[in-house]
Parts: structure tokens; sequence; C-alpha cells
């Protein structure tokens, strides 16, 4: 299989972008947009090759993925475009800077401040801890600017963990809180719900989160 | 005001990181969390089957010495009694914290269950589906962050370490670069080492990440960090080949019922594992399985197929999710081939039981440190061997780090050597140098191959080559020097020329970077009565 890796580069953050194209020749059949980039001199962000960790989040041929899920075999010509994921700052090449996705997880206080409810809420909060905060979801959506309130699915996931297993003394905080970054933005396009590279059931878990956050009803206990 | 702040340094923010990071934060303590990539990207993630506690919820008379006795004897008695002690006291306190920040462990019946894992007689391994890595984490990500916002904890995470910065033979600080702003830092302070294991010496090679180079192990090294038992690597016995790296099937497959087969030339199955160990032969300690599949020398399969729509849907079903997604096969349908691949590195940086290094003023914990699993890792230790670890190392730098701000605080470290990156003609070289460390470090080793390995090793070393690439180099050297000078089988070690585990070999295996050359020597075990 021979693949055009065409390449928008950048070789500091002000500099300017530039395409680059790179020839990849490779005999496996399952090689993904990361193991052409992990032969090229090119910054990226890698980590587990398997979609465990959301570092390899990228724009590839248009669409928002991540490059260690992006079989090549699967994308369709004999070229291919990679640019960095557009909402982030780039750093360089296809290295964006997320932390402002996970700075406003503490402006939101996202954390236990006396501990969990242990016997609730253990499928929704399994489904929400599956989060990579890889940003892909805010990249697709309509609703998300980083200078805006709205959080998106990346601050949703994690909220959902706390409301799953919701303390009675966290309760207020914690609906205010999501009704700042998830409810009050949110405009439903669910985009995020078929972009996400973890699985995570995101209309489910927004329907159950709204239930418990907005309209204060009581989480069922699946499974007690 | 922030100039008066003095601030332990935690290198990595996996689960060994975050657990030191929350452990001195709850102490009012200041600690700088440095890590190349926030912990989300972090290897803690990937682990999946369970954490082991002796909780005894499942009816079966579990207790903390059954917990400390399979330890200990899966390690095959190399491990710290004294360490392995306190590990598995500590573990079931450690898994109902986790409960309560608010990790999702299956449950049944209104309490928390467990599953079997091999090498161990009780179901004590706790578990969120086959996830259980990236639940821990997740949960303490969100605790780490609460003492962010305090200002207890600061987050430098696109921060590489370069080198300790030592002084008359003491860590007064860490050196790292900024690869986001490409600037060098020097930081005052202890230094925990939390970077993870060696899997950046076999790329493409483990069931592990890119991001754990072995680079600052390497680094260590050269600095006179002693290592320990080397020559201890953890070949899984179910892993699978894809692109770039290996898939780990959890040992959780096996523990909810998976077995292990190959198939005879008559076209039948052989459960031989089954055959030869009886009823519990697929859950035997990985080193066993990985042995016994590498003496076979055919394909082995795991066949699942006879695990239940229950255990599939409400244990596994993100195992099977990933095996469909990575191998095109339905676990629950057909039997998936597996082998053995590189999945942990039960050496490391040599600790003392509150996890100081040979370096005062430097600590490790989590994989980079050698703790708890002597020759050979249970499943379901290393979670908590990180989170336990993380806790000890914090507590020993929290103790010993008065005595060290008062006297650091007029002789600030001097700058060191810069950072230079690794040139193409290196990249060949590395390339090399995996192919190499594989030869010599492969499941069953000789004297032959080992040398043979180390002569070739030696041939691909120039004065052109970068500091990192000498550091790296001299790691390698140590694994096979390692390797070579542990003259019996024992755990993950098996030599074909000295089969025989020996008594006189029931000793760690230290390796030191003196002035021109690599020391290899056999020290007590610390913590044991007859070492």
């Amino acid at each position: 299989m021979k693949k055009t890796l065409r390449i928008l580069r950048r070789a500091s953050k002000d500099s300017e972008p530039y395409w680059q194209e790179f020839e990849y020749e490779t005999a496996d059949g399952s090689a993904t947009v990361a193991t052409a980039l992990m032969t090229l001199p090119v910054t990226w962000e890698h980590s587990c090759l398997q979609k465990k960790c959301g570092a390899c989040a990228m724009v590839i041929n248009k669409v928002p993925r991540l490059a260690c899920d992006t079989c090549l075999a699967d994308l369709k010509g004999d070229s291919v475009t990679v640019e960095p994921l557009r909402k982030f700052p780039v750093i360089e090449d296809l290295l964006v800077d997320r932390k402002d996705m996970m700075d406003r997880l503490e402006e939101l206080r996202v954390w236990f401040a006396n501990g969990a409810d242990v016997s609730r809420g253990r499928e929704m909060a399994f489904e929400a801890s599956k989060c990579l905060q890889c940003g892909l979801c805010l990249e697709v959506c309509p609703n998300f600017h980083a200078e805006g309130k709205f959080g998106g699915m990346a601050a949703m996931a994690p909220l959902a963990r706390l409301i799953s297993k919701m303390p009675d003394a966290q309760v207020k905080e914690l609906r205010r809180s999501y009704k700042k970054a998830v409810y009050d933005g949110c405009g439903k396009s669910l985009a995020c719900r078929d972009i996400c590279p973890a699985g995570i059931n995101i209309e489910d878990l927004l329907v159950r989160s709204n239930a418990a956050a907005i309209w204060k009803r009581r989480l069922r206990d699946e499974e007690e | 005001m922030a100039e008066s702040i003095s601030y332990i340094n935690i290198i990595g923010a996996g689960l060994a990181g975050l657990s030191a990071a929350k452990t001195l934060a709850e102490k009012g303590l200041y600690v700088r969390l440095v890590s190349v990539q926030p912990s989300q990207r972090a290897q803690s993630n990937l682990a999946e089957g369970g954490i082991n506690a002796s909780l005894n919820v499942m009816g079966e008379d579990d207790t903390v010495s059954g917990h400390f006795e399979d330890s200990m004897k899966g390690g095959c008695y190399l491990a710290d009694p004294v360490m392995v002690k306190g590990l598995t006291e500590a573990a079931p306190s450690i898994v109902r914290e986790f409960e309560k920040l608010g990790v999702p462990f299956n449950r049944e019946n209104g309490h928390m269950i467990q599953r079997n894992f091999g090498g161990q007689k009780k179901k004590r391994t706790a578990f969120a589906k086959s996830s259980t890595g990236k639940a821990l984490t997740t949960a303490l990500i969100d605790e780490v962050r609460k003492h962010e916002a305090s200002g207890h904890v600061l987050r430098l995470c696109h921060h590489r370490f370069e080198r300790l910065l030592l002084k008359d033979g003491r860590c007064e600080g860490v050196q790292v670069f900024d690869i986001y702003e490409k600037k060098v830092m020097c930081m005052e302070g202890p230094v925990i080492m939390c970077c993870g294991g060696l899997n950046g010496m076999f790329p493409g090679m483990t069931t592990g990440t890119t991001a754990n180079t072995g680079s600052a192990a390497a680094e260590l090294f050269i600095q006179g960090v002693e290592f320990a038992d080397l020559e201890f690597i953890q070949y899984h016995p179910t892993t699978v080949p894809i692109t770039g790296k290996r898939l780990l099937v959890t040992e959780a497959a096996r523990g909810e019922g998976g077995r292990l087969f190959y198939v005879k030339e008559d076209g039948s199955r052989c459960y031989w594992l089954e055959e030869k160990f009886g009823v519990r032969g697929n859950l035997m300690p990985r080193d066993v399985i990985s042995r016994e599949e590498d003496i076979l020398g055919r394909q082995v399969y795991i066949d699942m197929t006879a695990l239940s729509d229950e255990t599939w849907k409400k244990k596994l079903p993100d195992l099977r999710e990933e095996i469909i997604h990575y191998l095109g096969i339905d676990p629950k349908k057909e039997p998936v081939p597996v082998s053995p691949g590189i999945h942990y590195f039960m050496g490391g940086i040599r600790v003392d039981e509150g996890h100081r290094t040979n370096i005062s003023g430097l600590y490790a914990a989590g994989e980079c440190a050698c703790a708890y699993h002597g020759a050979n890792r249970l499943g379901g230790n290393s979670l908590l061997g990180a989170v336990y670890g993380g806790r000890v190392a914090a507590e020993t730098a929290a103790d010993e780090s008065y005595r060290y701000f008062e006297s650091a605080a007029d002789n600030p470290p001097a700058l060191f050597r810069t950072f230079e990156s690794i040139s193409a003609s290196e990249k060949e070289a590395e390339a090399r140098m995996e192919r190499i460390l594989v030869k010599g470090l492969s499941v069953r080793r000789n004297e032959e191959s080992i040398k043979a390995a180390l002569n070739e090793l030696h041939t691909i070393i120039s004065a052109e080559m970068s500091d990192e690439f000498e550091a790296r180099y001299y790691l390698a050297e140590a694994m096979l020097l390692s390797a070579l000078e542990r003259r019996e089988s024992r755990g993950a070690h098996t030599r074909l020329d000295w089969p025989e585990t020996k008594d006189e070999y029931k000793k760690i295996t230290v390796a030191r970077r003196g002035a021109d050359k690599t020391v290899i020597s056999f020290e007590k075990i610390t913590g044991q009565e007859n070492g």
C-alpha cells in the first residue's frame, strides 16, 4: 500500500503553516495514520496507539479522528490530508495545546468534595469514566467555542461521573456547574455522538445527567 | 508568595505520580507534577483486569496473609517481604478509598465482587469490567485536581525529564525541558521518579505506550542511580501483535473462564496447561504460561466461547469490543490466537522500603522502581503497587523534605548541559539496539545468546553518539549483563543453561554505572531474614 500524506505543518506557534507531502509505503494492511506518522519527522502527540489515551487526535481528510484509529487502507484515494485540531492553539506541526479543555474542569470544580455515593450509578459512572479528554467532540461541536461558557461533551462526561454518584452535600454545586457548562449551551446536534473514539454512549449519558441535574430526578440504582 | 514555597518534584503523572501528589498535598506540602503528556495519556489507563486486595467479599475466607503468600510465591521469593507485607496490608483500604473516589467497581447484590487472577488461590481482584486502570486513573485525576485548585499541586504537563541536579552525591533538584516553550528549566527540591517501565527499549514490541521511552531511566543510570533485577521482564502470555505494538488480551479473560489450547496434528484441541497443571492450569502465573508457550513452539489460542452472555455483558464488554475492532474476531464465537509479549518490567530503580534510592533526596515508585514483584509480578498487583508505592515514596519524601529544604536554601544547584535530540543515524542504531535486546532477553535465554547480544551491542556505539543515546546504550548493556550474571532460572528469567533455581541467587541483581564501566553485583534482599 502506498499513500501520500499531505500534512499541514508549522515550525512553531508563531510561524506560518505550510503543506508538506510525504510518501509512505507499507506491506502492513492494518497500518494506521499513526503507524505512518511514527516514521516521519513530524511533531505530534502519541502514547497508547490503541485508542485508549486520546493523545493522537487530529483532523484526517477533514474528519476529526485519532490517528491510531484511522486505518490507511480504509481511506479512499492515494492522498491523505492530515491537519492539527482547529479549536486548540497549535504548538508545532500536529501538536496542539489542549490545556483550556482540562483547565475548565478545574473551574467547574470536577472532583468529589467529600467522597462519592458508593452504592449508586455504577453503569453511568463507568461510561463517563471512559472519556479520554481528546477533544474530538469539541472539534465537531457547532456550539463549542474556546472562549464560551459551554464546555461540550469533554466537560459533560467528567461532570456526569460526579452526577452518577452524586453525594447529597454536593448536589447544588454540581447542578449549577452542569447547567452552566453543559445544559445551557448544548444545541443537541449530537455531532459528538458518532465521533467519540471511546465509544461513550453520549446520548444516554446526556439524558441521565439532564434528568438528575436539571429535572432533579433520582438516578436509578441499577445494580442494587 | 510563590517564591517562598518549597516544592517536591514528581516526574511522571500516571497512577504512581498521582498517588504521590495526592499524598503530599493532603499533608499540606507543595508538589510540581511533571509529565510529558497529561495523566489521561499515561500507561496506567491501559491496565485492564483489576487491582488485588483481600477484601474477603467472595465467601472464600481470603486473608491479607494469603495475598502476601501468593505475591511472594509468584515473585519466586525475590521481593522484599517487608515491602510486600506493607503492600498487601494496605490493599483493602486502598480499594475502599477508590470506591469513595467514585470508581465503578463491579458489584452484585449490594457489594463489590472480585474475580480470579493468575497465581492466586482466591478471588481477590477487584475490577471495573476490563477497564480498571482507566477507571482508577480517571478518579485519581479528579482527586488531584482538587489539590491543583488549592495550589498544592502545580502541573507541568508538557515537560520532559532531562536529568537530576546532583551536588556532593545528593539530589538537589531536576532539570526538565518545556516542550511547548522549547526551554530548559531547573527546579530545586527532592525528586520522586514515577516515570514508568522500560517499554521504549523495545519500541513496537510491548503492550505499553510510546510515551515510556526509557530515556529518563537511562539518564538516571548514568548519573549513578542503582538499578535492580533488570533481567526480569514479564512476557504476558496472551498478547497479539497489531500495528505499532502488541494488544493485550487481559488475564481477566482466563479469570472469567477462558482456556488456552493448541491444535494437534489430528485437528483436535489440546488444553495442555490443564493437563499439566490441573484445573487451575490456565491461571498459572504469567512467567509459567509464557515459558510453556515458548517451549511448545506452536500457535496457541484462547477460547472464551464458553463464557456466559452475562459475563460478556457485565464483566468483559470492553474486551470483546476491542478484540472485534483490532482482530476482526468475535471472541464470544471463536478462539483468538495469542502469544507471549513484553508487558511489564519487574526490575528498575533500586529502592528501599521507604522508596529511597541510593541517592539522597531521590525516590522512585511505580513500574520504574524495583519494589514488590520479585522475579514475576502477579496480575492485579501493578495498579496496587503503583498507588501504594507512590504513597510510600511521598510519605518518606515528606518526612525527609524538611531537612532537605533547610540545607538546600543557600546552595542553588548549577545548570547542567542542555538536551540534544537524537539524529537520524542514531535512529538506525536504536532499531538495532532493540533487535539485539529482543534476541538477548527472549523468554528463554542462555549464556551464548546473551553474550552474542552483548558483543553485537558493543559494535553500535561510537564517539559521535548523543548523550541520550549513550545513556540508553549503557542501560541496555546493564539489562543484558544482569541476565548474563544470574546463572539460574527464576520467574521470568529462564536460563536454558542454568535450569535450576538456586538458593545462592536468592538475592537482588544490582547494576551500577561506575566511571567507565557497569558493575553487576548480587546483594541481600532487605527485609529477608535468611537472604
